[in-house]
């Protein structure tokens, strides 16, 4: 349709219409079917910015749409991954940490067990560097004083004569100051007697020594025999109690301190008697 | 390089603790006397890096010796160890007043010689 044909004749009106002709025809088809086409253009595009706003919509509402927001998104996500990171080294840490005092713990009983080990070589080395019977019982001395802290005791050796104790060697009193002890009389006769380490840590508390009330009785033991005794009145004033190595040491005199000063003894009397036999041969030899 | 420790002690049992103690420390040259003259005698042949002493000993006590040895050139800064059976509080202080550097009181660990004579010597 041309402008001319759509232009309305002056004088004319809508309740007057002029038929059209067969060409006006098809051009109104034609623009018919061109505003169809435009429509469903309209309606498509409509259709498709619909769809548009919907998934935009949707991407508002689960935080991912825009940028700033897909990058709080990743930010958050990376926050959360190294929070994960962040617990499982805490975690660690701590296991580490455990390790670490249990490593310690270890290396501290360690450390006083090799402690202990020295103090019971020390002790050993020395009770058997000498067949000399009075540096054996000075040796023994040096050890209860040094290595066990103790301020007044005794070392007894057993008389089958008399069937008693007599003290031959002491610290902290003259060593003729301490009574004889009838075997199986006493706390310190039963406890030779029966051949059984005695501690009693009850009187550690007594203001006093008492030589009738002993510490501790240490039975010096070869095999079955028993040969004297080590007698405990008093510790030294910094050593509140015995401890677990001051067991193990007692345990060791019994039978070391034994053996050494049965050695040393036999010893020095059979170089005594030795002595006494060249002297007679000499005297026989020569007369 | 090596450092020189002695050891005046008259128990040959605490000396050997001592030195069994001493050894975890590493490389030092250990001399040993019996007595305070002993050991007086050690410090005017020789010049050491610590010395460990006694108290109760013969011939010289080990408190003599503590004074003995501030009186010497060179061993007026010399670390000075007292170990001894006496804990009063009375010998304590007095072995502080002669030079002494540290107050160990028997029975010893030698765990606690050790870690005593490292500080010292650090």
């Amino acid at each position: 349709m041309n402008s001319e044909e759509q232009t309305r004749a002056p004088g004319t009106s809508d309740a007057d219409p002029q038929p059209l002709d067969e060409g006006a025809a098809e051009d109104f088809l034609r623009m018919f079917n061109r505003g169809a086409d435009f429509l469903r253009e309209v309606i498509q595009e409509n259709q498709r910015l619909r769809y548009r706003l919907a998934s935009v919509e949707s991407q508002l509402e689960s935080g991912a749409g825009a940028p700033a927001d897909d990058r709080v998104a990743f930010l958050e996500k990376e926050l959360s991954s190294w929070k994960e990171k962040y617990n499982s080294l805490l975690s660690r840490i701590e296991e580490v940490e455990e390790e670490n005092r249990d490593f310690l713990q270890r290396y501290m009983e360690v450390e006083e067990e090799n402690n202990n080990l020295a103090n019971l070589y020390i002790a050993s080395y020395q009770l058997h560097s000498t067949l000399n019977f009075d540096e054996v019982l000075q040796i023994i001395l040096e050890i209860v004083i040094n290595l066990i802290g103790a301020e007044l005791f005794a070392v007894y050796l057993y008389e089958s004569k008399s069937d008693s104790l007599q003290a031959v060697a002491s610290e902290g009193l003259d060593t003729d100051k301490f009574p004889k002890v009838k075997l199986g009389e006493g706390d310190i006769g039963q406890a030779v007697a029966g051949a059984e380490m005695a501690l009693f840590e009850d009187r550690l508390a007594l203001p006093e020594a008492d030589l009738e009330q002993p510490l501790a009785v240490i039975p010096l033991q070869i095999k079955d025999d028993t040969i004297g005794a080590i007698v405990i009145f008093r510790l030294l004033q910094q050593k509140p109690r015995f401890l677990d190595v001051d067991r193990e040491l007692f345990h060791l005199l019994a039978g070391h301190a034994a053996t050494a000063v049965f050695a040393s003894r036999l010893y020095t009397e059979s170089e005594r008697k030795l002595s006494t036999m060249q002297g007679f041969i000499d005297l026989l030899t020569k007369s | 390089m090596s450092r020189n420790v002695l050891i005046v002690e008259d128990s040959p049992t605490m000396r050997q603790l001592l030195i069994m103690a001493l050894r975890k420390i590493g490389d030092l040259t250990i001399d040993e006397a019996g007595d305070g003259i002993a050991g007086l005698q050690k410090i005017r042949e020789k010049v050491y890096d610590l010395v460990i002493t006694d108290i109760n000993m013969p011939m010289m006590d080990g408190l003599k010796l503590v004074s003995l040895i501030r009186q010497d050139e060179r061993h007026r800064d010399t670390p000075v160890v007292v170990i001894t059976t006496e804990s009063g509080e009375e010998d304590r202080n007095r072995a502080f007043r002669l030079g002494a550097n540290a107050y160990i009181t028997k029975p010893v660990r030698a765990a606690q010689v050790t870690r005593k004579i490292r500080e010292l010597l650090d």
